[in-house]
């Protein structure tokens, strides 16, 4: 099968009804094993067993990010080339994306409770995340409440590319600004501050979010498919009802 | 073995409860919203209903 067969929806949901009990085995063992990983690193020397809260708090943020990510080159393909199965990508990504960036705030203030002495600040870092989170709302709420269909999936990709700048400006505002927030401590130039017995538990969890977003992310995708054609199916209905 | 969580214990164990509730919850809605649609789906089908381009294939010799 060529990449460009998986673009016909229903050759797409053929894929997606193969492939999704796989994906989700591979998930539920890859959490089981980042898991296992995350309860038994060691403390670290600074934040004690807080760190714990790291594997969860950090894959949430980049899939927050990376979340809009595919959304953006989803909203491309809503405007460019107006294929249906981007605005599909699109509208699937939104509700999980912000979950994941909800699940970011809320494991971040809580680890900052103990660590910095507050829940919230408005720094740079958490104030550009929330940012994020309000755009995420953003457009659900403009594929949720748009009449027509079609231009709210113009309206959302708008949204989409327009919130994109704030993607750079999550990753750099520790960098930017002075911020409570610490700067870059994985991907950095000069190589990782992290301990490799911390590591390389971060690694699994991010590896196992990342396929759960995925997972989640074609389950929707099918569930979006098959709500078009139930929509379609009931304009049939109502237009031989009337003719 | 895993570690003693310390003070903060409280913290973490927030953190882990609020992570599996809003995994469980995504999870559930979209296995809840993929057996509504496909019942409807069925449903539609049953009726006899087609979509446009089920009836140009089925009218394509």
């Amino acid at each position: 099968m060529a990449v460009i067969d998986i673009a016909n929806p229903t050759r797409f949901l053929k894929l997606v009804n193969r492939l999704l009990p796989w994906l989700a085995a591979v998930t539920v063992l890859m959490f089981v094993y980042g898991l296992n990983g995350a309860l038994h690193a060691p403390d670290d020397y600074q934040q004690g067993a807080t760190v714990k809260i790291m594997f969860l708090h950090v894959p949430s943020a980049w899939l927050g990010m990376f979340a809009w990510g595919v959304m953006s080159v989803a909203a491309l393909g809503t405007l460019v080339w107006r294929h249906p199965l981007a605005d599909v990508a699109a509208k699937a990504a939104a509700p999980i994306g912000a979950a994941f960036t909800f699940l970011c705030l809320v494991t971040g203030s809580l680890w900052g409770r103990p660590m910095w002495g507050t829940y919230w600040v408005w720094d740079a870092r958490l104030t550009s995340v929330l940012v994020l989170f309000l755009l995420y709302l953003g457009v659900l709420a403009l594929y949720w409440t748009a009449e027509d269909p079609g231009r709210g999936a113009r309206a959302a990709a708008i949204l989409t590319l327009v919130g994109a700048v704030n993607i750079p400006i999550i990753k750099f505002s520790v960098d930017w600004w002075n911020t409570l927030h610490q700067p870059a401590s994985v991907f950095r130039m000069g190589g990782s501050t992290i301990d490799p017995s911390i590591l390389h538990p971060l690694f699994a969890m991010a590896i196992a979010f990342t396929l759960l977003f995925v997972t989640l992310h074609l389950a929707a995708m099918r569930n979006e498919i098959l709500r078009r054609r139930v929509r379609a199916m009931r304009l049939m209905q109502a237009q031989g009802a009337v003719a | 073995m895993m570690s003693d969580l310390g003070p903060h214990a409280d913290f973490i164990i927030a953190s882990y409860a609020v992570a599996i509730f809003v995994v469980a919850a995504m999870t559930a809605w979209i296995v809840l919203d993929y057996v509504t649609q496909r019942r409807t789906l069925d449903d539609l089908e049953e009726r006899g209903v087609t979509r446009r381009s089920q009836r140009s294939s089925k009218a394509a010799p």
